[in-house]
């Protein structure tokens, strides 16, 4: 056995890359509470100090510290680069994505104009040089697309029912395994893909044996460019880690090949809380550890997190406000076997948030149990309490489908790690296919016929029987336009910016999901309702006849308020679109999910969309995932949870995001009943199968002050969790924050 | 038998032990001046609802209730439709659901047949939030138009029977939070061998909108909400900590 296995079980594991394995013949689980854990250290309050003065900068200079213009990103471009290089020797994991913190890299391959523009926007000149080389010789991803997209594509694109798309920037949404790095090294790594590589090609050469031959030979590259990378850095990853200080290093260096290749939406970290405890646990038998060294490493690696940048232009901003890059992680969690998966480090990384105060990156995701030990489960909700920085995510959903070791690779969405890969969908905007329905495809925005030119409806009323078949029709036609458009997209993604560094830590043989999405969810079940339940839904038209607005008379139900009968529309909605979108063929024959998450997006989309029968106006924002819609829920948060609770997770394995803002006081009186109480609320929610949960607590108060007054000290690292991801308050756009403002929170009667 | 009731609440965890459901009863016969639901005043109003089917709707929420959570019953005055709130209790008790009764104890009398009908209610009541609007009786009077002596001996009645109680006293500046009145109030309590808890409820002008709309003149227009220093020394009064130099 290597050296660097010493004292490890298992033999599994050691024959072929097996992390699963490894972890459940090694990992402790800890059913103690937060005691044990261990403030920051001199070198952690140095450089988080340090740290925290650049994001101030950075924040002063509109939001972008440094660019690069003159070098393409790749592993190897850069020297060493540290926080401050006076104090580089505090820096327990070291690495960065350019040579200085803070500054973001110049990545071309997902589209020259847009990483151009990245430029522009915050005042940099791109290099003329680079400009040619990528206009003239080098064909990008987003070249690809725009050469091979049908006008009906650019069509749906430009009237935005298809929003979001992957098509200027990189998809992201793939994990690769990087604890591989720790357990194996590199080499080992190297050796599994040219075994992989040789078996491939024999029955005969077709596109697919030639495509994937191509594909493993650049992730041999890109490993043997990992090992150059950390010997920048002056380590040899080419062999196992030895020791904890090793294993987080070399795992972070998998990572920064990530980020250093590639400008993902999400850019997530996965699940290595468990795994990298195995290494603290031996360190500490073997009497080279104690808990301050161990709190000091994960404070310095989440430090690391929390500095991951990427060059961004002002649409993507839009939809991604704040800066994020989903570098999502996760703690708990229960194995297959039953046996608890916390472990002192899944504390350890909840405590950064005490340790270095509130932050949205990494975007840390309880998966949660009623089943987690009770400690575990009330330290969870105490940082909640304090900070609004974490999510939960149900495990006893997602285990059965995904197994022990899945991780969360955007913001809700959970894959197998090291198994599995996303073809990342954005959305499809279910609120303007309703209006397309009543106007015969026709955009109430632009007046192009961009839906099929179905019938419009013609009568003053309208009814539910003559409604419903022609929605149906429109979603047809949408589910498979989203398919095809997005087939494209993954073609050319894979074809121009292809993930290497991040293929190269999951099987050469692995399994892909084609993640869909929905938006405007809320707002179609509550029309819906309106037109089946209320006594009267007459439309208004304009001078051309064409539908503007609706006209309910008498109540109907909506959906957040435990009523089945809008719920059972909410329910119909989900399994009737995720079902017309498995109809057709996936690019790589993939495996079609959906999702009922929008993030920030759902402002542009509101701001694209026309007025509702529910009695949402043209413009205004569309409420966020599967969040009932503003104003909508009477009956207070549980009834609002039940509602989202019904919606089948079988349904939507990309994920169901709810995002819920409770004052304090709803809460409880002190910080230790407030904690109590969200204990209650989540078993309670989770039990019945819900997915996901966003947990804000605070009251409107302190946002408007927030907004009001950004300079004050207190609101530096102010974070509140919006759909899919934490972001500051402070950075969201002012109608951003109004948004949010809005929203109901569920406060003390 | 139907009850009337102006609302309920999925999520409440300051209305009794854990998280509940709350239903707000319509009807109340006080007119406190700082009432934050007048539209739960006027009797005979709102959805008229069976005990079952309300115990049907309240129990979609048991998940969340864990072992302390349940019902909590609230105005309004809930004792104002004391059988259908007895049979809703009683009812809940043989579904396993903890109970607890927010009151201002307004129409509480030793006069049967009330009397009876209210020892049976205690009969399935797991907890008592007994609201005291003052401890003063011509306070009393000016502030919710009725007399104390009822309710105070509501309390010494919860006290005899040992009924689990909350005792929850809102702290509107200038009117409820003299030193004196506070010490009074303590004094009083102290004789109770009940009370779980004392909560200073801060007044809060949260139902002013309302008035508006019921087109009803808000009496207490201009009076400041309190600042927390003063709910917290009035927390520390009733609690038996605070100075005696303010008596």
């Amino acid at each position: 056995m290597k050296t660097e296995w010493r004292n490890f079980n298992g033999t599994k594991w050691q024959q072929e890359v097996d992390l699963r394995d490894f972890i459940q013949q090694n990992y402790t689980t800890f059913n103690g509470d937060e005691s044990f854990l261990v403030g920051p250290s001199q070198a952690t309050s140095t450089l988080w100090k340090e740290l925290q003065e650049l994001q101030q900068q950075e924040r002063a200079k509109g939001g972008v510290l440094d660019m690069e213009t003159e070098i393409v990103s790749s592993l190897t471009a850069y020297g060493p680069g540290y926080i401050n290089e006076k104090t580089k020797d505090l820096e327990r994991i070291v690495g960065l994505q350019t040579d200085k913190p803070l500054k973001r890299a110049f990545m071309p391959y997902g589209g020259i104009k847009m990483a151009e523009q990245a430029c522009t926007t915050y005042g940099y000149k791109p290099s003329e040089k680079l400009h040619e080389i990528f206009s003239k010789y080098v064909k990008t991803h987003n070249d690809g697309v725009f050469d091979a997209y049908t006008d009906e594509m650019k069509r749906v694109r430009h009237n935005h029912i298809l929003t979001g798309l992957p098509d200027t920037y990189g998809r992201g949404r793939i994990v690769g395994d990087y604890r591989r790095v720790a357990l194996y090294g590199v080499d080992f790594l190297i050796a599994e893909k040219k075994k992989d590589l040789r078996q491939m090609g024999d029955k005969g050469m077709n596109d697919e044996v030639i495509r994937l031959r191509e594909e493993v030979a650049m992730q041999i590259h890109a490993l043997e460019g990992l090992k150059e990378m950390a010997a920048i850095y002056g380590f040899d990853i080419s062999k196992p880690a030895d020791n904890a200080r090793e294993a987080v290093q070399w795992l972070y260096f998998g990572y920064l090949g990530a980020i250093k290749t590639q400008n993902g939406a999400a850019m997530s970290v996965g699940r290595i809380s468990t795994f990298l405890d195995i290494y603290f646990e031996r360190d500490f038998k073997e009497g080279t550890l104690n808990e301050d060294d161990a709190q000091e490493l994960i404070d310095h690696l989440v430090m690391k997190f929390r500095m991951v940048k990427f060059a961004r232009i002002p649409s993507y901003n839009q939809l991604f406000s704040g800066d994020p890059v989903w570098a999502t992680l996760e703690v708990g969690g229960l194995g297959i076997d039953g046996r608890s998966m916390v472990t002192k480090t899944d504390f350890r990384f909840l405590h950064t948030l005490e340790n270095m105060g509130p932050s949205p990156e990494p975007n840390l995701t309880v998966l949660y149990s009623s089943r987690l030990p009770k400690t575990f489960k009330r330290y969870a909700a105490v940082i909640s309490v304090k900070t609004s920085s974490i999510q939960y995510e149900n495990d006893d959903v997602m285990r059965p489908v995904w197994g022990d070791d899945y991780s969360i690779c955007c913001c809700v969405s959970a894959t197998q790690t090291g198994k599995e890969m996303q073809f990342f969908g954005a959305r499809a905007n279910l609120a303007k296919a309703l209006s397309y329905a009543i106007n015969g495809g026709v955009d109430a925005k632009t007046r192009e016929q961009c839906g099929p030119t179905y019938d419009r409806i013609e009568g003053d009323v309208l009814t539910y029987e003559e409604f419903m078949p022609k929605f149906d029709a429109m979603l047809d036609w949408l589910a498979c336009i989203y398919v095809k458009t997005l087939n494209l997209i993954h073609y050319m993604h894979d074809k121009y910016f292809y993930e290497a560094a991040e293929m190269a830590l999951i099987d050469t043989h692995v399994r892909r999901t084609f993640a869909t999405g929905i938006a405007g969810f809320s707002h179609v079940v509550d029309s819906i309702s309106a037109i089946k339940y209320a006594r009267k839904v007459t439309i208004e038209r304009d001078e051309t006849g064409f539908a503007v607005d609706y006209h309910v008379e008498g109540d109907f139900p909506r959906y957040g308020n435990d009523d089945d009968r809008a719920d059972d529309i909410a329910v119909w909605l989900l399994k009737t679109f995720s079902t017309k979108i498995k109809k057709y063929h996936t690019y790589r024959n993939s495996e079609p999910t959906t999702s009922i998450l929008t993030i920030t997006s759902n402002i542009v989309y509101g701001k694209n969309t026309a007025n509702l029968p529910d009695g949402r106006r043209a413009g205004t924002p569309l409420a966020p995932g599967a969040n009932p819609s503003y104003g909508a829920e009477k009956n207070g948060l549980l009834a609002s949870l039940n509602s989202v609770a019904k919606l089948p997770y079988e349904y939507a394995l990309d994920g169901i995001s709810n995002t819920q803002t409770i004052s304090p006081e709803a809460l409880g009186n002190n910080d230790e009943e407030r904690a109590l109480t969200l204990v209650g609320v989540m078993d309670g929610y989770f039990n019945q199968g819900a997915h996901h949960l966003n947990v804000n607590v605070f009251g409107v108060e302190k946002l408007k002050d927030a907004m009001e007054h950004p300079e004050k000290e207190e609101y530096q690292n102010f974070t509140i969790r919006v759909s899919g991801y934490a972001v500051k308050f402070i950075d969201l756009t002012h109608e951003q924050q109004l948004d949010v403002i809005m929203r109901q929170a569920h406060g003390r009667l | 038998m139907k009850g009337y009731i102006h609302s309920v609440e999925s999520f409440g965890s300051v209305d009794g032990p854990g998280i509940r459901y709350i239903i707000f009863m319509q009807g109340c016969a006080m007119r406190c001046q700082y009432c934050h639901n007048p539209d739960t005043w006027f009797p005979r109003k709102g959805e008229q609802i069976t005990a079952d089917d309300l115990l049907a709707k309240a129990e979609r929420y048991r998940g969340y209730w864990g072992e302390k959570g349940g019902i909590t019953v609230s105005g309004g005055e809930a004792l104002l439709q004391i059988d259908f709130l007895t049979e809703l209790f009683q009812k809940a008790h043989s579904r396993n659901i903890n109970t607890c009764l927010d009151t201002a104890a307004q129409p509480f009398t030793r006069e049967e047949n009330w009397f009876s009908k209210f020892e049976t209610l205690m009969k399935y009541t797991d907890t008592v939030l007994l609201d005291i609007k003052h401890i003063d009786e011509t306070c009393h009077l000016e502030l919710t138009r009725h007399s104390n002596k009822n309710i105070l001996d509501c309390a010494r009645y919860l006290s005899d029977i040992q009924k689990p109680t909350w005792i929850r006293y809102v702290l509107v500046p200038g009117i409820t939070d003299r030193p004196n009145h506070l010490h009074r109030l303590a004094a009083f309590l102290s004789t109770l061998n009940n009370i779980e808890r004392i909560e200073v409820l801060p007044y809060h002008t949260l139902g002013v909108s309302k008035y508006e709309r019921l087109h009803i003149t808000y009496p207490l227009a201009g009076i400041p909400v309190p600042t927390p220093e003063q709910v917290r020394s009035a927390q520390d009064i009733l609690n038996g900590q605070g100075s005696d130099t303010l008596k």
